[in-house]
Formats: C-alpha cells, structure tokens, sequence
C-alpha cells in the first residue's frame, strides 16, 4: 500500500498514525505540509529512522522546495516529483491518505 | 491505469486541490486515464464560478474548468454537499427555489454513488484531503 | 486486487477509514453519508474508526445545546445497510480513556497491528 500523509507531524497525529500502522513493505509518501516530517534532527526523525527500517519513505520534491527546507532533508529519503507520485500509486495495489 | 480522484478540501485554503490537479496533470501526461474526479465536503467549492483570485495567483477553479474541456474530463460535485454549501446548477436552483446558480463550467453535480462507482471502476482511487 | 464478479457486478472491499470526532467538523457525518448511499452498491464494507474516530461512536450524544443535528442514532442502523463490519482500535480507545461499554453499537475491537493488517486487504480506502 502506498500511504499519503500532507500535514505536518507538529500539527497533527497523521504522520504518526502512519507510522504506527503502515506494515513491512509498504511505501509512505510526504506531501504538501507532510515533508517537514522527512527533516533532520526534529522530535520526528527518530520514528522516521525506525519507519525507515520497515517502509520505503518518499518526499514530494516540489513541496519540499516550496518550503524552503530541501537542505534539511533526513538520508535514505526518496524524493519525488508528481510524475513520480504518480508511479508510485502504480505501483502500489492502492493509496491510503492520512489527513 | 484508470484514476479516481477524490478532492475534500475547497481552494486555496489547503493544498489538497492543488495538490489533486498536479496529479492528474501528471497523470494524463503519462498517458493514464482520470475515470472520474469527485469533490466532496468543501471540495464542492472548487466548482464555484464566482471566484475572483488575484491576477498574480493561479485561478484554481478555471484551471480545473480547463483542465475538463481539454482532456474530457469528469468532475462531479456532490450534489449533498453541494446543497449544503451552496453550489448549485441551473437545474438545482430551480429546483430549490434559488434565485441564481454557480456552477463553473466542467462540473456536474451528481450523487455520492459516483464516487463508489469510480471506485469500482478504477485500478486506483486516490483522495486529497486536510 | 480481490474483485470476484457477483451478479454480473464487480465487488471490492471497501474501508471507510475515520480519524475525527463527530461535529467539530462535518467529516464523520459526510463520510456516513457514503457508506449509506454506497451500501447501494453492494460491495464488501468495513468502517473502520481510529485516532479521534472512536470518539463518534460513544453514547450518549446530546446536541440539543449546539443546535447539531444529533447523527449518532444512523450507526446502529448502519446493520439494516448490511454494514456490519464496524472495526474500532483498542489503542486509540485506551489512549482516550474510553472502553467498549462506552460505545453505542456493536463493534469489533480489534489491535493497531490487526486494524493495519485489516487496511491492508482491502481494495479501495477512503479517507475523509
């Protein structure tokens, strides 16, 4: 399952929920204010480096940009633009967005 | 592959829209089919042809209008939701009594049971939301 | 992908995953309303209600004093929909101090790690 996660960790429980709940195998990919989940050295990454272990994690480049935070991002973070968003859902059996 | 998209989040308050337009930009580029795109909850406010943004900002509503004529796109707006927010077409207002009707080019309103058939239909659903 | 053709008809499993409390904001009614009219559609359901979404099946909902429609009552008739198949995450209740006794309606309790095995074999997910 690809799961989808657009707010900010430090907002909101989704990025978390995710986390808890995305099985071995599965891809997770941060957009809109979801990528400030995918920076170094907040109260995240150590979920994220346990996730990581687990799960492919994706940012969505431009949203990352955007933010002005693309020099932040943790290692072993994929990153994607929307044509690859789009592979992405391909090649996943389904998407699962956490709002 | 054949998409349903889903939108629950009206424009330019959260990115979801956008968000949901990119991808279907992307999508129909890599040559995928967008069965339907379905808006619901605020999303039905996407469908307004009231909007006056700012010339300098992208006009979320027209893109989507746009985006609709030139690829045959099918966006359908909930018709409950659309009741309740306001949105109506021409056949909706008369209906209920209102005295003009909003709907922006492109759109439909529809049932709820658009979005279980699109997701029957597709190989994939995907929802935009907040 | 478990589509199985049944009266000429596709079917798929469909989750309808619920993350929020009830009437703070419109989601928990608006995403019934789906699974009522989809219930139409005969298709293989699970409601599933995690984080914040257990809070919207607790008893005792009195919305006379914030002028809310009171939607509580439509869980329980979600069985005459042939909707059965409510899942509620024994985590997110105990997080929330809440217990099946609270709970308005008949509901599977099931482990974070069952509800994300559950969310795992379905078809189509949506969220709202």
């Amino acid at each position: 399952m690809l799961h989808t996660v657009c707010k900010s960790p430090f907002e909101k429980n989704s990025l978390e929920s995710c986390l808890a709940h995305a099985t071995k195998g599965s891809t997770i990919l941060l957009i809109e204010d979801g990528v400030y989940g995918a920076l170094k050295g907040t109260a995240m990454s150590d979920a994220m480096k346990k996730a990581m272990a687990n799960c492919t994690i994706c940012v969505l480049e431009p949203d990352l940009k955007a933010r002005g935070v693309a020099g932040k991002l943790m290692d072993g973070i994929k990153l994607v633009d929307y044509s690859g968003f789009v592979d992405l859902v391909v090649a996943n059996d389904k998407v699962q967005a956490w709002l | 592959m054949k998409f349903t998209v889903m939108v629950n989040e009206g424009p330019y308050q959260h990115q979801a829209s956008d968000s949901a337009y990119k991808f279907v930009e992307a999508a129909l580029a890599k040559g995928h089919e967008i069965f339907r795109v379905f808006f619901y909850h605020d999303g039905v406010n996407n469908a307004t042809r009231l909007t006056t943004p700012p010339q300098d900002d992208r006009n979320i509503v027209n893109r989507w209008s746009e985006l609709a004529a030139k690829h045959n796109l099918d966006l359908v707006v909930c018709v409950a939701a659309a009741q309740r927010r306001g949105i109506a077409d021409a056949d909706e207002a008369k209906r209920n009594g209102k005295d003009a009707n909003n709907i922006a080019p492109g759109f439909r309103i529809s049932g709820l049971g658009q979005l279980i058939e699109g997701g029957i239909q597709s190989d994939r659903t995907i929802v935009f939301g907040a | 992908m478990s589509d199985e053709m049944m009266e000429g008809g596709t079917q798929k499993k469909f989750c309808y995953v619920n993350r929020k409390a009830p009437y703070g904001t419109i989601y928990a009614w608006e995403s019934l309303e789906v699974v009522l009219i989809g219930a139409a559609f005969e298709q293989d359901v699970s409601l599933v209600f995690l984080d914040d979404g257990v809070y919207q099946l607790t008893k005792g909902q009195d919305t006379a004093g914030i002028g809310m429609k009171n939607f509580s009552k439509t869980y329980a008739a979600l069985e005459m929909y042939d909707v059965e198949k409510l899942y509620v995450e024994r985590e997110s209740m105990e997080a929330r101090g809440i217990s099946e006794e609270d709970l308005l309606v008949d509901v599977q309790v099931l482990s974070r790690a069952e509800i994300a095995d559950l969310m795992e074999e379905q078809d189509v997910v949506l969220s709202f």
